[in-house]
């Protein structure tokens, strides 16, 4: 059994009654989804406008005070919530296609074949998503398009995985033989008997992708890797904020607290739905 | 076991391999030619062919790949494009800076959460057992290079107690001020790592607590601390071993942006100003060499397991 499903299988639970943490997770995650859907239809201040004096406190006219070229840090954050959802959902969708699709093919193929995924996979997720990304946006040029691909690509290795680990459960079921012997081909074994199977346990580790990917990026943009302006990502602003910090504290807290928020929020109701999926690893205490 | 070590020894060499291979088709991705490097935009086409000659770009994809192996099998990676210095001594004056600063962050991390985890699984009724589980909980989600802005701005811009940024420049000549310089990273790594691995050492105590070995244990008479002793630390060491493995390369690859925060002279801060520079030879230099580390740490976690665990020892089944 290799590393990582160990770490799965020992993952742990939160903290006690399950409910609570579903609850908190979606408020936090319902927090910056309403953010960054407001911001696509208002916005404080123009992300350009820097007509506000430099490094104001908050309070007033800007909320939470502006940054050194006197830009509205409200509204900065405000776009920022729309960058790390969009890259959070963009690489989970690029990750999980590519990732669904290799462990499929492993769990099928000729032990051979499944034997060289597997190897080149374990080589992959030696690697933490956050060099692999650097890696692939070197070579891309760094866009928003080449930061979600690169984040995406690193996480499709975890998640073709666990896919095939999954599935080679799932094969292995009476059920299974039992589509086999009734003439049930390939493509109907898949989409009929394995994706809705592996699905709930998938789909929480997608979610735990999801906040990996929102810190990758946040990494990415702090490296000057990430997506060129006028892309305010929660990252970039720590960056920029890191030589004001004693001047202007609350730019450097600010996009630190709404990532933690965002992350924090998307575990929380991962945790929550594995309850959902698993009832029998509810504890009950 | 000495099937199994075999086994995995051979993983390791092909994993490596594998590796090599996707280093360097990844890195012909980049757009431009290494070359591009040494030039400037003004460049006479003759100009560009000696470029290309020079680096050994025009020669056939394959040919360059050969040359590169053979010259790693003779542990020679190459000069760097920009500075012309020898790929070797420049890693190994960097990893002078990472390694100390991933071991010492990993040690006090280790004991940090050894400590904080069984308390807060042994404990999950007291206040302090319950606010350590809290604490572990935002491991996952904070993310390291903030940790570093607020400590620095406390620690070092605030209270002036520690250099905010930089490494002594004549290394470690004078230990402590090295250590000074190497203070606040330190903690903002063991900090944030030791918030994840108190999740997992608090995980694998309440599992060993619930057992039902421990219970047996218990019920032939064996005092409780006695049969955590004897039968929970062998039980509960299997699988956080792994997640050590784990922890401890992501360290020691995490130190990109750790040593950006703190602007360390370090293996991450070469790895990124030569992907900025496209400085072929120090990008596959640097990824060479943490690829060996991380390979040999995952080698090291495997075999450690299966000292621990006898059960594992008799499959020999490889790694999966």
């Amino acid at each position: 059994m290799s590393a990582t499903v160990i770490a799965q299988t020992i993952e742990p639970r939160a903290l006690r009654p399950r409910s609570w943490t579903l609850v908190v997770g979606l408020v936090l995650v319902g927090a910056v989804v309403a953010t960054a859907l407001v911001s696509l239809l208002w916005l404080p201040f123009s992300p350009e406008d820097t007509t506000g004096s430099r490094l104001e406190g908050p309070g007033g006219a800007h909320w939470l005070g502006t940054d050194r070229l006197g830009r509205d840090l409200a509204t900065q954050l405000m776009i920022g919530a729309r960058i790390a959802l969009l890259v959070g959902l963009g690489s989970v969708a690029v990750g999980a296609i590519i990732g669904i699709t290799i462990g499929l093919t492993a769990a099928f193929a000729a032990s051979w074949l499944d034997d060289t995924i597997s190897a080149a996979l374990d080589v992959v997720i030696a690697f933490p998503v956050l060099l692999l990304a650097m890696l692939i946006v070197a070579a891309q040029g760094s866009s928003l398009a080449s930061v979600i691909l690169a984040i995406g690509l690193a996480m499709s290795a975890i998640v073709a995985r666990l896919t095939r680990v999954l599935t080679k459960r799932v094969l292995a079921e009476q059920f299974v033989t039992a589509a086999r012997t009734s003439g049930t081909r390939w493509p109907g074994i898949v989409v009929r008997h394995i994706l809705p199977n592996i699905w709930p346990t998938l789909s929480v580790n997608l979610a735990l992708q999801f906040g990996v990917a929102v810190l990758a990026e946040a990494s990415l943009s702090y490296l000057g890797l990430g997506a060129p302006p006028p892309n305010a990502s929660w990252g970039r602003l720590l960056q920029e904020a890191q030589g004001t910090v004693v001047t202007a504290p609350i730019g450097a807290i600010a996009p630190g607290l709404a990532l933690i928020a965002l992350v924090l929020g998307v575990n929380f109701v991962a945790d929550g739905l594995r309850d959902v999926a698993d009832p029998s690893r509810r504890r009950s205490r | 076991m000495i099937v199994y070590l075999l086994r995995r020894s051979a993983f390791l060499l092909v994993s490596f391999l594998i590796a090599m291979v996707a280093i360097f088709v990844l890195l012909r991705l980049l757009p431009g030619d290494p070359s591009n490097a040494l030039l400037s935009v003004t460049a006479t086409p003759e100009q560009i062919a000696a470029a290309q000659a020079q680096v050994g770009a025009d020669r056939p994809v394959l040919e360059q790949f050969l040359t590169w192996f053979g010259q790693l099998a003779q542990f020679d990676l190459g000069e760097s494009f920009i500075s012309s210095l020898p790929v070797g001594p420049e890693i190994a004056a960097r990893l002078s800076v990472t390694i100390p600063l991933t071991l010492i962050s990993f040690a006090v991390a280790l004991v940090v959460s050894l400590v904080a985890g069984v308390v807060a699984a042994t404990r999950s009724d007291r206040w302090y057992g319950i606010l350590i589980s809290g604490f572990s909980q935002l491991g996952v989600a904070v993310p390291v290079f903030w940790v570093g802005i607020l400590l620095v701005s406390v620690f070092a811009v605030g209270l002036r107690w520690l250099p905010s940024s930089g490494f002594p420049r004549d290394d470690w000549a004078d230990p402590a001020d090295a250590l000074r310089s190497l203070t606040l990273p330190i903690v903002t790594v063991a900090l944030v790592m030791s918030a994840s691995l108190t999740r997992y050492i608090r995980s694998a105590t309440l599992d060993v607590m619930g057992s039902d070995y421990l219970r047996s244990a218990r019920a032939q008479g064996s005092g409780y601390s006695e049969a955590l002793w004897r039968h929970g630390v062998r039980n509960g060491a299997v699988p956080v071993i792994s997640i050590l493995g784990i922890e401890l390369a992501t360290t020691f690859l995490g130190a990109v942006v750790v040593e950006s925060v703190f602007g360390l002279p370090g293996l991450g801060s070469m790895l990124l100003r030569a992907i900025e520079q496209h400085d072929y030879p120090n990008i596959q230099g640097v990824l060479f060499v943490s690829t060996l580390v991380v390979l040999i740490i995952g080698f090291v976690a495997d075999i450690a397991q299966r000292l621990v665990d006898p059960r594992l020892r008799l499959s020999i089944s490889g790694n999966r």
